[in-house]
């Protein structure tokens, strides 16, 4: 076991449990999308942001005979609990209820996804927590959903995609953040898109791989949004988390951002200090995947561009393929700051996790 | 009156060489008038320019200050900043000691993006036409970029084609924010003629493809508009990797003008990175994307990014390579860069010499 880059009692901030499709979701339909999801044939909401045999969605050995892995607690705990050694880890199920434009329909299957996670996953491993996935369609729905999921201490975050159909910051999502703030969950925003706009600024690409790379794009724009419409000046409390963003794109964002907000803060004059304190105090980031060269030093120089030991979160991003073996800690990072990326900091961000589950 | 006696002092102490690889000509509808068919310039004055964002005469994101410029920028003769040449002689090249500067024209006059491409074709010749004629005549310092009506390939490889046989022109010019990402098929033609022309194809931030400026939508203000210049410009290079166009041309050469540089290495970490598992997707690439960057990429320097550590600008600066970095001072917008002081203090004196000017004079064969 050289070079098992892991932590015992670690919390893994980013697992991903797999709905296969819609089958799974029919208990926990109320009747008439039950009988919708039957008659009208709506099979699968999976989306294209990550195809399914796709291998970046997950390693080969972790897959089941139908392509689909972590379909199952015991298959995650089997890696994450017992080879990785984690003592919690918080689910972010990705399930394209984002999706679909009938603001009914999302709501239902948000409702659905949630309450199949906490009976099929949350029952079934106390050592799971989980992030409410929520209907941004619709705002007030939105906050229903926080308000319902909440009364579930196990729930520890609430979940949305980091391409939207419009910017996280915009004023009429507010109340989703004080929903959240008011039951001390962070927002977890995670790689992935609505598709209501094209995945880059130019466009439809071409390859996947060009829309997987945008998704560090698409984070950049919501770090910018928060934060010039004023979102962390309305909650000072709002705690964002970036889940399976990249990382290291972060200090040359805020050197740009930083440098035009010098010359243009009249135009946001809420913002009133510099974009990288603001990151700082609000913003944490989940160490899978690590944008960076193999190489330890180069690993450590693009760490320590970050300039601050609070903001990284462990999380090994299972089942996507982010790294072989068992280094879910990029090599290069010291053991001290290993020590804060496993439990200092995660515990420091989800107030709940510090809480007795129910 | 400080900025007057440091440029004294400085003068005294070095003679560096500078070229200034992003100058703002600011050509005029007027000045079109000349080199238009009267069916173009009637059109003009009937319809005007019709750009993918809405505005007869402004923006959306309104600018920061009139015409995004700085406010000594209004010459004396009273046209508009970057309209007066004596005036840009007087307050820009003579004051800095330029060598030279690559003219970068913006704006509606020159055609781009405009939604009727035979309009766009129209002016992209004509803007070429104005920059000899009201510029590089007068001041032989600057140096022109063969404006593309870039929404047609094939068009635009006639205009390149057409200009290359004059040597006064330096670049293919066109800008960062189109109807495609910049690696799409349509825009092949653009590389092909600027390949067999040996130029190399500048592409500045800013232009209006019709596409929100984050794939989230439209944010609502100006800041975001400037910090978005940065993604947009990540999803053109990550497109012209994908879609394999530096296979396909290996002598292409691109420079990044006004893109900022410091997400560069970032990006291609990331794209090498998801490449390793992706790579069955694109077989097309025979090596790693941040080679092609390395390779393939130039860029310049304003707006210079502003680090709280100063030794972390250097280090991404070293990663990027100090022979791809050139300056450029984006004269005469507000968030103009001073040659004076803008790179780093720490920077060596061989690395001040490349990127002031040693690296635009082997790029753009300048002397």
């Amino acid at each position: 076991m050289t070079d098992v880059l892991t932590e015992v009692g670690a919390i893994d901030c980013d697992v991903h449990p797999t709905v296969p499709d819609n089958k799974a979701l029919l208990p926990y339909l109320e009747e008439f999308w039950r009988d919708s999801v039957v008659s009208r044939g709506i099979n699968s909401l999976e989306s294209i942001s990550y195809p399914t045999r796709s291998p970046l969605t997950s390693r080969p050995e972790w897959r089941g005979k139908d392509g689909f892995a972590a379909t199952d607690p015991r298959d995650l705990a089997a890696q994450v609990f017992d080879r990785w050694q984690a003592g919690t880890a918080i689910l972010n199920c990705l399930y394209g209820v984002q999706l679909v434009y009938n603001e009914d329909m999302a709501k239902a299957f948000c409702s659905a996804l949630n309450d199949y996670i906490a009976r099929e996953w949350l029952d079934r491993d106390p050592r799971l927590r989980a992030s409410i996935v929520i209907p941004m369609q619709n705002v007030e729905y939105a906050v229903d959903e926080i308000e319902r999921c909440a009364k579930d201490k196990r729930f520890v975050q609430v979940l949305v995609l980091a391409m939207q159909e419009v910017p996280l910051g915009r004023r009429h999502f507010w109340p989703v953040y004080a929903a959240a703030i008011r039951h001390r969950l962070p927002i977890g925003i995670h790689a992935g898109s609505a598709y209501r706009n094209p995945v880059t600024a130019l466009g439809w690409p071409t390859w996947y791989i060009e829309d997987y790379a945008a998704q560090a794009q698409g984070f950049q724009s919501q770090v910018a949004s928060l934060i010039t419409e004023g979102a962390f000046a309305k909650h000072p409390e709002l705690k964002i988390v970036l889940l399976e963003s990249g990382v290291t794109w972060l200090p040359a964002f805020l050197w740009r951002f930083g440098k035009f907000w010098r010359g243009l803060r009249t135009e946001v004059p809420w913002v009133d200090r510099a974009p990288w304190e603001i990151v700082r105090d609000h913003f944490r980031l989940t160490i899978q995947p690590l944008d960076a060269p193999d190489d330890p030093h180069a690993v450590e120089r693009a760490i320590e561009h970050l300039r601050s030991d609070d903001i990284l979160l462990y999380a090994s991003d299972y089942p996507h393929w982010q790294f072989d073996g068992d280094n879910v800690m990029p090599a290069g990072i010291s053991p001290a700051l290993r020590r804060k990326i496993a439990i200092d900091n995660p515990l420091a961000t989800y107030a709940r996790l510090k809480e007795d589950a129910r | 009156m400080n900025i007057e006696v440091r440029a004294k002092d400085h003068a005294q102490q070095s003679k560096l060489s500078i070229i200034d690889c992003d100058f703002h000509p600011r050509l005029t509808h007027e000045q079109m008038k000349p080199f238009l068919t009267n069916q173009w310039w009637s059109y003009l004055q009937t319809y005007g320019n019709r750009q993918r964002h809405g505005q007869a005469k402004g923006y959306n994101y309104p600018k920061i200050v009139p015409q995004a410029s700085r406010r000594d920028a209004w010459p004396p003769s009273g046209g508009p900043p970057g309209s007066d040449v004596d005036f840009c002689r007087e307050q820009h090249l003579d004051f800095y000691g330029i060598d030279y500067g690559i003219l970068t024209p913006l704006g509606s006059s020159t055609g781009n993006g405009d939604q009727n491409v035979e309009l766009s074709i129209a002016l992209a010749s004509a803007a070429n036409e104005g920059q000899l004629a009201y510029w590089t005549a007068k001041e032989p310092r600057l140096k022109p970029s063969i404006v593309v009506p870039y929404e047609d390939g094939v068009a635009s490889a006639a205009e390149v084609r057409k200009r290359a046989a004059n040597n006064e022109f330096k670049q293919v010019f066109l800008l960062s924010k189109i109807a495609e990402a910049h690696g799409r098929k349509r825009y092949w033609p653009i590389y092909e003629a600027a390949a067999e022309a040996g130029l190399p194809v500048g592409i500045h931030a800013f232009g209006y493809g019709g596409w929100p400026l984050t794939n989230s939508g439209y944010p609502s203000f100006y800041i975001e508009e400037m910090t978005e210049h940065a993604t947009g410009a990540q999803a053109m290079v990550t497109s012209m990797i994908m879609e394999g166009i530096f296979e396909r041309w290996p002598e292409l050469k691109i420079v990044l003008i006004e893109c900022g540089f410091g997400w560069l290495p970032a990006l291609g970490w990331r794209l090498d990175k998801h490449w390793k598992r992706l790579k069955d997707e694109v077989p097309h690439l025979k090596m790693a994307p941040s080679e092609y960057i390395r390779k393939h990429i130039w860029v310049t320097t304003q707006p210079m990014e502003e680090t709280e550590n100063p030794d972390h600008l250097l280090e991404v600066m070293n990663w990027i390579g100090m022979d791809r970095i050139m300056f450029s001072s984006d004269y005469p917008h507000w968030d103009f860069d001073d040659p004076f002081v803008s790179l780093p203090p720490s920077l060596t004196d061989e690395q001040r010499r490349m990127i002031y000017s040693g690296n635009a004079r082997a790029l753009y064969r300048l002397d």
